[in-house]
């Protein structure tokens, strides 16, 4: 089986996956974080076993009962045996805050150093992030349609974006899916994924544009299926190493890297697929399908 | 001679080894940890002046009087900067008590000189200084110098209230009332009965550096307990580490003879990296560290697309050191062309993003810049000198399967 031949299926996969994600979004949404809403976000060290019960009783009387609550801890705690807890709001002043810690620190009595962690976001400032990002992107697919375009060819580089577009609408749909919160390090990882997956593209295309020289005889989809075959080895033994680093700072690593490594480890999976199994077979299809109106054009 | 290039290339490895673990040694003495690493306060603060947004020398004098105030407070490190027309950015690393440091920012309040109505008579921006003095009885008081605009409106505010309370405010707290006793018209006051000369000397103080000329306010503000921030940093690092040493051994166990040349290349190339991030001041951030594990990927790929090409060269029939530079001019272009489209995509978003996204940008730059150098001319250079001291016969010592002669 040739991965050309495969590329029907493959094709069907991934739209499956993008409408099922783009379902997924128009119902549920993103689960977006304060980075990009605005808000504020308390990570508190308890130091003793709590319920999430005795903490929004203890918000009640600050008129906090709404606040979203979370025990977190190191991984592999069993649920009762985490000692920390999260709170997020709509965005607080600095003395509402204050508030907060000072009613826990009675309850509990936590000092100064068990507040753990304090963000409070402003929600023009999560819109800038976003548009920041977005215009970022855009002219940085600018640029690398120009440079494709000049070191290979407009198909070439129009493909290659597609992939890059593919693999941001499934890492979309698998956070829309699961609800993972999406925050400032999901743009982060977003940002590696498309810089990672455009440079296993080109790595296949150059094989391409070669044996496009070299084997002029053969028909364009053996040397399609010919180039990612002979890539091959190297697309998965670069994929395998990356994503071993990933996993392992994925279990191993702390909290706050854990949603970013999660995006990372989606994102790198289906960039290495997309550029075997989208990349070039778009390029392909693309090709023939001009080749063959050149053809009905000059039988006409 | 012939038998001397084994030794010379171990010799060179070690020497390129020792150096890499002195690089790394100071990277991690002397590089800067963003707050999200290692713990500490970034604010975020909009500087608006009577409801519009503020702009011009009032935002440099009041990042030089919240410069003052931070210093006071015995910050190592701190970052204040302007960012866009009417905006200031505060980074206050490894603060003990995140609390207490927002707190003293947060006294970065507005001065202003208010009548018995209530009604503003001016603000801290007219206040030029103030300083402790002694009044005629010789006890301490607090010297006031406004600027030309302040010495008007002072001089028409003190024949006005004269003999009656003036209340001085930083923000909405009354920090002094002194009573009007004569009509100031050279712009420079004293407020007697100010206390002892410390309580003197603290509202001087006050009055100086919380002449804040606009209101600030808090657009956004992280603040990481030193705790969380080396717990978190503590782990990553060690997980960074353990992740590392499983793509060495993956490298070594696939490609063998070729694949310790390429830890080789790939412990140096991380060196480089660390190196130059603290050569040029960087402050490694979680972005930053996205941007090298990209990199780091971006490396071993290189790498791995040059053996591939060798084992092809090797596959077709050629020696071993023909096989080598064929090898690399194929990979070479195939290298350039994808890093290239990367740096590309680096380059823009240094250009356009700011804050964190900007700190992925530089890492990521830096790394595909360095990690290109180091596969193009280190690993090529290891494994020329390496086939040359017949170190590498294939299949048995360089793990390139399915190669047979």
């Amino acid at each position: 089986m040739s991965f050309v031949a495969l590329r029907k299926y493959a094709f069907i996969f991934s739209v499956v996956l993008i409408i099922v994600g783009m379902i997924s979004m128009s119902i549920n949404g993103l689960n977006y974080g304060i980075d990009f809403t605005g808000g504020t976000l308390l990570h508190l060290d308890i130091r003793q076993e709590f319920t999430l019960e005795e903490a929004r009783d203890v918000l009640a009387p600050l008129g906090l009962e709404a606040a979203t609550l979370q025990k977190v801890g190191a991984e592999g705690l069993a649920e009762g045996e985490k000692q920390e807890l999260l709170i997020q709001t709509q965005q607080l002043t600095p003395a509402e805050q204050d508030e907060i810690f000072t009613a826990f620190q009675e309850r509990y009595e936590l000092t100064a150093a068990d507040l753990l962690r304090v963000e409070n976001v402003a929600a023009i400032v999560g819109g800038e992030l976003q548009r920041q990002a977005l215009i970022a992107l855009l002219l940085a697919g600018l640029g690398m349609i120009a440079y494709i375009t000049i070191r290979f060819e407009f198909r070439f580089a129009i493909s290659a974006i597609a992939a890059l577009i593919h693999d941001l609408l499934v890492m979309l749909a698998f956070f829309s899916i699961f609800q993972i919160e999406v925050n400032g390090p999901f743009i982060a990882a977003v940002l590696t994924v498309l810089g990672y997956s455009i440079n296993d593209t080109i790595v296949i295309y150059d094989r391409v544009r070669e044996n496009l020289k070299t084997r002029r005889k053969e028909a364009l989809a053996d040397v399609v299926d010919n180039s990612i075959r002979q890539s091959l080895i190297r697309t998965l033994n670069t994929s395998i190493t990356t994503i071993i680093v990933i996993t392992t700072i994925l279990v191993f690593g702390g909290i706050t890297l854990y949603p970013f490594m999660l995006a990372l480890l989606v994102g790198v999976f289906f960039g290495t697929y997309s550029s075997i199994f989208i990349a070039s077979p778009l390029w392909l299809a693309w090709r023939e399908r001009d080749t063959r109106k050149q053809l009905r054009a000059k039988s006409a | 001679m012939k038998n001397n290039r084994p030794l010379l290339l171990v010799l060179t490895v070690i020497l390129l080894l020792a150096l890499s673990a002195v690089a790394v040694d100071q990277a991690v003495k002397n590089l800067n940890l963003g707050l999200d690493l290692r713990g500490g306060v970034y604010i975020l603060y909009q500087a608006e002046e009577a409801g519009d947004a503020a702009g011009g020398d009032k935002i440099d004098r009041a990042i030089t009087i919240i410069r003052n105030r931070i210093d006071a407070l015995g910050v190592a490190n701190p970052v204040i900067q302007r960012e866009g027309a009417d905006r200031i950015r505060i980074d206050l690393p490894g603060i003990e008590d995140q609390r207490a440091a927002r707190e003293v920012i947060g006294r970065t309040a507005m001065l202003s000189f208010v009548g018995p109505g209530g009604e503003t008579i001016l603000t801290g921006a007219e206040l030029r200084n103030a300083g402790v003095t002694m009044d005629q009885f010789n006890r301490p008081a607090v010297s006031l110098e406004f600027n030309p605009d302040g010495r008007a409106k002072f001089a028409a505010a003190t024949e006005q209230f004269l003999g009656q309370i003036i209340y001085i405010h930083l923000d909405e707290e009354v920090i002094s009332a002194p009573t009007v006793e004569s009509i100031i018209t050279d712009g420079n006051a004293i407020i007697t009965g100010a206390g002892t000369m410390d309580e003197a000397a603290n509202l001087a103080l006050m009055l100086r550096s919380g002449a804040l000329p606009v209101r600030l306010i808090e657009l956004e503000t992280r603040g990481v307990g030193p705790q969380l921030g080396q717990d978190s940093m503590t782990r990553s690092v060690q997980a960074g580490i353990a992740g590392l040493l499983l793509v060495l051994l993956f490298m070594l166990v696939y490609y063998r003879g070729f694949g310790l040349v390429a830890n080789v290349s790939l412990i140096v190339y991380l060196a480089l990296v660390l190196g130059v991030l603290t050569a040029i001041n960087a402050t490694l951030t979680l972005f930053g560290i996205a941007g090298l594990i990209l990199s780091v990927g971006m490396a071993v790929d290189a790498n791995v697309i040059i053996f591939e090409r060798i084992k092809e060269e090797l596959k077709a029939g050629r020696t071993m050191r023909t096989s080598i530079e064929a090898g690399f001019q194929r990979a070479f272009r195939s290298i350039l062309d994808s890093n290239v489209t990367t740096l590309i995509a680096a380059a823009v978003l240094f250009s356009f993003a700011t804050g964190q996204v900007r700190g992925f940008a530089i890492t990521l730059s830096i790394g595909i810049l360095v990690s290109m150098a180091t596969a193009i001319l280190l690993t090529r250079f290891l494994l020329r000198q390496a086939a040359r001291a017949n170190l590498l016969r294939a299949p048995e010592n360089t793990g390139l399967r399915g190669v047979s002669k």
